[in-house]
C-alpha cells in the first residue's frame, strides 16, 4: 500500500456546545480517488475547510507527506499542494479559459503578460487531462457548459500543482452526459498521481469513481471500505446509521 | 481510444468516447485557420451576444446619414471638427467612468469631481497667478484624492458605491461655491488651457502624430505576434495583421486628411490641422486600453468586475484594485473638466454637475455593461460620440432644446435594450448547446 500524502489522526472542531467532528481519521492516497460520504449534517464540509485551511481543527494530527503540519490558512494549503475545488467553482465568466486557470497568478514579462506561454500551458494542462470538449481555450467561460466550467476550475488545481484536489460535490449540478465527463476527468487525475478526495452525495457516482470510501456520520468516521470490497446497500446503511462496519467482518468475508 | 483511457473504467470511457467522439483532438486557442476561419468565429462571437460597440458604431452611421439628409451641413468640415471637439470632453468622462462601471460600481459625482477640480484650476491659476501646469497638477492630485476618498468608503468601509457618490454629489457642489465663492464665475485666461480645444496643430505635426501612431500599432501587432511565436502557439497570417494595420492607417489619415483641408471661409485667414484635443485623447485611450489589457492589474480588473468572489479566492486584493479603479476614474474626470473649460472658457459654481449621467450614458450606449466585467475603454468615446452627434445634427435642425433630450434618452433604452436582447440570445443558445 501506498503511503498516504494526506492523514488526519483524531482531528476535532467544535462550534460553542457543538462538537461537529468527534475525532475523524481520514487518508488520502497519491494516484488514488478517495470519497467522502455523509448526510447533510456529518460534518463534510467541516472536515474539508479544515483541510483547506479556511477554517482550523481545535485538535488533532494533519501529516502531509508525513510531516505533521498547521494549515491555519488557505496560503498553508496552497503551499502544501492542496487545493479545494468548491461547488460553486468561483470563475469569472466574462473571462476566457486561460484567463481563468491563472488568474492570480499569471505569467508577465517586462510587465506585460505573457499571453502566449499561458495559453500554451492552459492547453497542454487540458490536454493532459484528455479534455476535448472544449472548442477554443480562448472561450469564455460563460458560453461553457456546467460540466466544462468543472473541467476548468479542476484543471486549474491542476495548473497549480496541486498533490491533493479536493471535489467539492463536482456532479451535483450536471446532467447524465456531463458527470460522465467529469467522472472520467477525476480518474485521469488520479492517473497523474494526484491523490483526489470527492465529497459526492451521489453515491453511484461514488462507485464509478473511487478507490476508497470514507463514511462520515453525526461527526465521527464510521466506515472506511474499499469500494471493491462494498456495496451500496452497506454505504447506505453506514451512512444513515442504520448499519454498522466491523472491519474485521469485512476481512474475513475477503 | 487512446492508451491513457486503457485502466480506467472500461465501460465509462466507452459512454464518453461516443459522447463526444466526433470533436476533434487537442484545443484550439483561436488563433488557428484562416482569415475566412477568423471571420466565421468573429461572427459566431457577434451572434452568440459578444456585440460590443457594434450597436454604437451602426447607430452613428445611421446618425450621419440621416442628420446629412436633413441637413448637408452635418458632415462639412467645419462640423466634423466641432463634432471632435466636443466629443472630447464627454468622452474623457465616459472613458474614466468605464474604469468604475468595469467593476459593477458608480461614480456619480464624476461630474462634480471634475468641477472641484477647475474651481481649485481657476483660482490658482487666476486668482494666484500659479504656472497653468502646476495648477493643473494640484487639481489633478484633488482628484486623485477624492478617488482615494470613495475607493476607501466603498472598498474598505463597505457602503455602495451609489451612496457614497451620491453624497459626494450633493456635498462637492457645495464645495464649488465654497472654492469659487458665491456666483463667482471665471473665465479661462491661461491660453494653453484654451488652445487644448480651439486651436489645431500644424497639418505637418499632424501628419507625423499620424505616422507615429501607425508605426506603433505595426510595432505592438509585430511584438504581440513575434512573442507568440516565441511561446510556440499558433499565430495569424501575416496578411491579416497587415489587414488590420492598413484599416486604421486608412482611417485615421483619411481623417487627418480632411482635418487638414482649409475648413475656414475667409480665404486670408485659413483654419485647418487636426484639434488640438484629439491626440491627447487618443493618447490617453491608448494608454488605458494597453493598461487594461496587458497588465495583470488589468484582468484583475476586469475579474473583479465578474466575480468578486473568485478574484478574492484567487488571491486578487480585490480593495486595492476598486480603490485604484476609484482613483483612475477621479484623476480622468479631472482631465475631461480641464477639457470641458477650454471649450466653454468659464468655470463657475455650476460647473460639471449635469455631465454625469451624459458619461455614463455615453458608456451604455457604448456597450458597457453596467453589471461590470464587459467592455473596454474606446466604447465610451464611441458612445459619447453618439450622444455628441445627436445634440450637434439637431442643434443643426434648430429644433427646440427638449427635443435633444428626449432623444437621447430614447438612444439610451434602445441601447441598452440592444444589449438585453442579444445577451438573451446568447443565453438561449447556451441552453441549446
Amino acid at each position: 500500500m501506498v503511503a498516504p500524502y494526506i492523514e488526519l489522526r483524531d482531528v476535532r472542531k467544535g462550534f460553542g456546545p457543538v462538537e461537529v467532528l468527534k475525532g475523524v481519521n481520514l487518508k488520502v492516497y497519491p494516484g488514488q480517488v478517495s470519497a467522502l460520504v455523509g448526510d447533510n449534517g456529518a460534518g463534510k464540509s467541516t472536515l474539508i475547510k479544515g483541510l483547506a485551511g479556511v477554517q482550523p481543527y481545535d485538535s488533532g494530527e494533519v501529516l502531509v507527506g508525513g510531516e505533521p503540519v498547521h494549515l491555519t490558512s488557505p496560503k498553508d494549503a496552497s503551499k502544501l499542494g492542496i487545493e479545494v475545488v468548491y461547488q460553486d467553482l468561483a470563475l469569472c465568466e466574462n473571462l476566457d479559459i486561460v484567463q481563468n486557470m491563472f488568474l492570480g497568478r499569471e505569467e508577465v514579462h517586462q510587465g506585460t503578460l505573457s499571453n502566449g506561454e499561458m495559453e500554451k500551458q492552459a492547453s497542454s494542462t487540458l490536454g493532459s487531462l484528455s479534455v476535448r470538449t472544449m472548442k477554443s481555450v480562448r472561450q469564455k467561460v460563460s458560453s461553457l457548459s456546467g460540466g466544462q466550467r468543472q473541467t476548468v476550475a479542476i484543471a486549474r488545481a491542476v495548473l497549480q500543482q496541486a498533490k491533493v484536489v479536493i471535489l467539492d460535490e463536482p456532479t451535483a449540478a450536471l446532467g447524465v452526459a456531463q458527470t460522465e465527463q467529469v467522472l472520467l476527468l477525476v480518474r485521469r487525475l488520479a492517473e497523474q498521481g494526484v491523490g483526489v478526495l470527492i465529497i459526492s452525495h451521489n453515491l453511484a457516482d461514488v462507485f464509478a469513481v473511487a478507490d476508497h470510501i470514507n463514511v462520515l456520520y453525526l461527526g465521527t468516521m464510521v466506515a472506511e471500505v474499499e469500494t471493491k470490497d462494498s456495496n451500496r446497500d452497506d454505504v447506505v446503511g453506514y451512512i444513515t446509521g442504520a448499519k454498522t462496519f466491523t472491519p474485521n467482518l469485512e476481512g474475513a468475508a475477503r | 481510444m487512446t492508451t491513457e483511457q486503457k485502466d480506467v473504467d472500461t465501460s465509462l470511457a466507452a459512454k464518453i468516447d461516443t459522447a463526444g467522439g466526433a470533436t476533434p483532438p487537442g484545443i484550439a486557442t483561436g488563433y488557428e485557420g484562416t482569415a475566412a476561419d477568423q471571420f466565421r468565429a468573429y461572427v459566431s462571437r457577434v451572434r452568440s451576444g459578444e456585440m460590443g460597440m457594434l450597436p454604437a458604431l451602426g447607430g452613428f452611421v445611421v446618425l450621419c446619414i440621416l442628420f446629412q439628409i436633413l441637413s448637408p451641413d452635418f458632415l462639412s468640415l467645419p462640423n466634423i471638427a466641432n463634432l471632435m471637439t466636443q466629443t472630447a470632453f464627454l468622452g474623457m468622462l465616459a472613458v474614466a467612468l468605464v474604469f468604475v462601471i468595469l467593476i459593477a460600481e458608480i461614480d456619480l459625482s464624476a461630474g462634480v469631481t471634475a468641477g472641484v477640480g477647475m474651481a481649485v484650476f481657476v483660482q490658482l491659476n487666476n486668482g494666484m497667478g500659479v504656472n497653468w501646469i502646476l495648477a493643473f497638477a494640484i487639481s489633478l492630485a484633488v482628484g486623485i484624492v477624492i478617488g482615494l476618498f470613495i475607493g476607501y468608503f466603498v472598498a474598505k468601509v463597505g457602503i455602495p458605491s451609489f451612496v457614497v457618490t451620491l453624497g459626494l454629489f450633493l456635498g462637492f457642489q457645495g464645495l464649488q461655491l465654497v472654492i469659487l465663492g458665491d456666483g463667482n464665475t471665471y473665465r479661462v485666461t491661461e491660453p494653453a488651457v484654451t488652445a487644448i480645444e480651439n486651436s489645431n496643430i500644424p497639418p505637418v505635426v499632424g501628419w507625423i502624430l499620424w505616422a507615429i501612431a501607425v508605426l506603433v500599432t505595426l510595432g505592438t501587432a509585430f511584438y504581440d505576434r513575434g512573442r507568440r511565436v516565441r511561446a510556440g502557439v499558433p499565430v495569424r497570417g501575416i496578411g491579416l495583421l497587415f489587414a488590420r494595420v492598413a484599416v486604421i492607417a486608412v482611417v485615421s489619415g483619411a481623417v487627418v486628411f480632411l482635418l487638414n483641408l482649409n475648413r475656414g471661409n475667409n480665404p486670408l485667414f485659413p483654419i485647418a490641422g487636426v484639434p488640438i484635443v484629439v491626440p491627447i485623447v487618443v493618447a490617453l485611450l491608448w494608454i488605458g486600453t494597453q493598461i487594461l489589457d496587458r497588465t495583470r492589474w488589468g484582468i484583475h480588473l476586469y475579474a473583479v468586475g465578474g466575480n468578486p468572489e473568485a478574484a478574492r479566492r484567487a488571491g486578487i486584493n480585490v480593495a486595492a484594485i476598486r480603490i485604484s479603479a476609484f482613483v483612475l476614474c477621479s484623476g480622468l474626470a479631472i482631465v475631461s473638466g480641464l477639457f470641458q473649460a477650454s471649450q466653454v472658457g468659464v468655470v463657475g459654481s455650476s460647473f460639471g454637475q449635469t455631465d454625469v449621467l451624459n458619461g455614463v450614458a455615453a458608456a451604455v450606449v457604448g456597450g458597457v455593461s453596467l453589471f461590470g466585467g464587459r467592455g473596454r475603454l474606446v466604447q465610451g468615446l464611441v458612445g459619447a460620440l453618439v450622444i455628441t452627434a445627436i445634440a450637434n445634427g439637431l442643434g443643426l435642425l434648430a429644433l427646440p432644446g427638449g427635443i435633444n433630450l428626449l432623444v437621447t434618452g430614447g438612444v439610451l433604452v434602445l441601447a441598452a435594450t440592444v444589449d438585453a436582447l442579444s445577451r438573451k440570445r446568447a443565453g438561449a443558445s447556451l441552453a441549446r448547446v
